[in-house]
């Protein structure tokens, strides 16, 4: 239960030299700046492996709480969010047909359009334009959440009725944000997908659904569905958990809430694109 | 909570051996060392110190949310503070009662008190319902049972934290600061209840609660508190019964007695 402040615990001394006057020059700055990120690095990854230590060893502990907890959670980054998805999926179909059909046909390569799809919508825009809508409407509210629960000495008191705070506000939120993230890909992929034949339709692009769909189906593997699993999951866990380090890990007062969130969307934001810099190198050695 | 073994009587609830006493904020603050202090299961102390002094933190410390600087905290023979999850039940012995009541805001306080219940016995929402009922109506909250947190006023911020504490039917009950802020109704009120825990109350199946207070000044606990101790500047000092209290000729003593010293 004291996993929970252990990063920030141990560690005064590291930030202490890291806050002590030096001489403005890059060299120092840039010291700095290294030391805080290795220091940010070690504290999110003993966390990320606390956060699986407690979800695996209290599997199954007060199911009846944790539960609802976890169907809240889907719902709160997913099933909530899912209007705003089917909306942004319409545009997505249209920014990305709309814009190639036109250019495809120019030069005969209008068989290319599942392909481009593909690889536009499935492999790349659509789970990082979910990541980054999840994260800005519930990633926030996390911080912002714990942050203050955190403030308000909540988490104290969690602790004095024997309830880990891990287990308790984390683990619910680190599933249902990767099982959100994970379904509203796919409901965003579905959507734009389907829009993008409508528009080619509506531009009158001599294109029957059924080549439409063959073409798709053409230029999917099976790789692409199951790394496609394995990243938006990875995406949900990542922000699930950069959110919840910022507003639980560290001792913080009420005024700090908002310089956390700030970090947080940052640190995020970065997770997700070095996380989706991995997988395209994965895509380009198969 | 009812299977556990009766309280040993030669085992002391509470005993600290030289302990310091970190701040809760900044662990490289000292607040308090050299305590030297043994509560016994059915005691009833009150422990009273100016702002600043580090009630809270030494209600922390006490309550195992820290561990100590230095020296020896054993609760019940156990030592404290308890972080694995395989002595977990020793430490739910023990209740926090915290200043202000610290609620979970995004719970009402039905669902407060409950939370404690459900998360250890493995409840759902409906099954826990009549033990908090009886919680709440022993505190008088039952009319605010479905309220947030924040739209209830401080003083029955505190009584919800005190009935999501009893949840549990802990053995030994610490409460910070309970009176502060307090209209006399409100004090009247937990004066009494604390005197009944003591003695025995119904929910804790009349079994006598071993009770831990901190305060600010003495006076109104006379004649419902059994023991008294100071926290003074950096140290600490258990006096006894209230004879003792009213003999001693320190200047704080006599200060948290309500008692103007003579420069004055």
């Amino acid at each position: 239960m004291e996993k929970g402040n252990a990063s920030a615990v141990s560690l005064p001394r590291v930030r202490l030299v890291v806050r002590l006057p030096l001489p403005r020059s890059l060299t120092s700055y840039l010291g700095r700046g290294l030391f805080l990120f290795l220091l940010t690095l070690q504290g999110l990854g003993a966390f990320a492996l606390i956060t699986l230590g407690v979800a695996i060893s209290r599997l199954g502990v007060a199911r009846k709480v944790v539960r609802p907890l976890i169907r809240r959670e889907v719902y709160r980054a997913g099933l909530r969010l899912l209007p705003m998805f089917l909306f942004i999926s319409a545009a997505l179909g249209l920014v990305v047909i709309g814009q190639t059909v036109s250019w495809l046909t120019r030069v005969g390569a209008i068989n290319f359009l599942g392909t481009v799809m593909v690889i536009v919508v499935v492999r790349e825009l659509g789970p990082l334009v979910t990541a980054m809508l999840v994260l800005a409407r519930v990633g926030t509210a996390n911080v912002i959440e714990l942050g203050t629960a955190r403030a308000m000495g909540e988490v104290e008191a969690l602790e004095a009725l024997g309830i880990d705070p891990v287990h308790y506000l984390v683990v619910p939120r680190v599933i249902g944000m990767a099982l959100g993230v994970f379904a509203l890909t796919v409901y965003l992929i579905l959507g734009a997908v389907l829009s993008g034949y409508l528009w080619a339709f509506i531009q009158e692009v001599p294109l029957r659904p059924g080549d439409y769909f063959r073409q798709l189906g053409g230029a999917l593997s099976g790789l692409d569905f199951a790394l496609l699993a394995i990243k938006t999951l990875a995406f949900g866990f990542i922000i699930a958990l950069v959110t919840c380090y910022h507003g639980l890990a560290q001792p913080l007062r009420l005024e700090e809430v908002s310089r956390a969130t700030v970090s947080a969307v940052a640190q995020s934001v970065i997770a997700c694109v070095l996380i989706d810099a991995l997988f395209i190198t994965i895509y380009l050695l198969t | 909570m009812t299977d556990q073994p009766p309280t040993q009587a030669n085992v002391p609830a509470i005993e600290m051996t030289d302990v310091a006493v970190n701040a809760m904020r900044d662990p490289n603050t000292l607040v308090t060392e050299g305590i030297n202090w043994t509560v016994n299961a059915g005691d009833y102390w009150v422990v009273a110190g100016l702002h600043g002094t580090g009630k809270s933190d030494f209600l922390m410390l006490t309550g195992g949310l820290m561990a100590p600087r230095r020296g020896r905290y054993r609760f019940f023979g156990e030592e404290m503070p308890i972080f694995e999850e395989a002595r977990l039940k020793e430490r739910l012995r023990l209740g926090v009662v915290f200043d202000g009541g610290r609620l979970f805001n995004h719970l009402n306080v039905a669902e407060n008190v409950a939370l404690p219940l459900r998360y250890h016995h493995n409840l759902s929402r409906t099954e826990g319902a009549a033990a908090v009922g009886e919680l709440l109506e022993c505190t008088g909250l039952t009319p605010w049972a479905e309220s947030r947190p924040g739209t209830l006023g401080r003083s029955w911020q505190k009584r919800a934290g005190l009935a999501r504490a009893l949840a549990l039917e802990p053995e030994v009950l610490l409460v910070d600061d309970p009176l502060a802020g307090l209209d006399p109704q409100h004090v009247h009120w937990w004066l009494g209840f604390l005197d009944q825990l003591s003695k025995g109350h119904r929910l804790m199946h009349d079994r006598p609660l071993t009770l831990v207070v901190t305060t600010a000044e003495f006076q109104p606990w006379k004649g419902h508190a059994r023991q008294f101790a100071v926290l003074k500047n950096h140290g600490f000092a258990a006096l006894g019964l209230w004879g003792k209290l009213e003999a001693a000729s320190e200047v704080l003593v006599r200060e948290l007695l309500t008692e103007r010293t003579p420069t004055e």
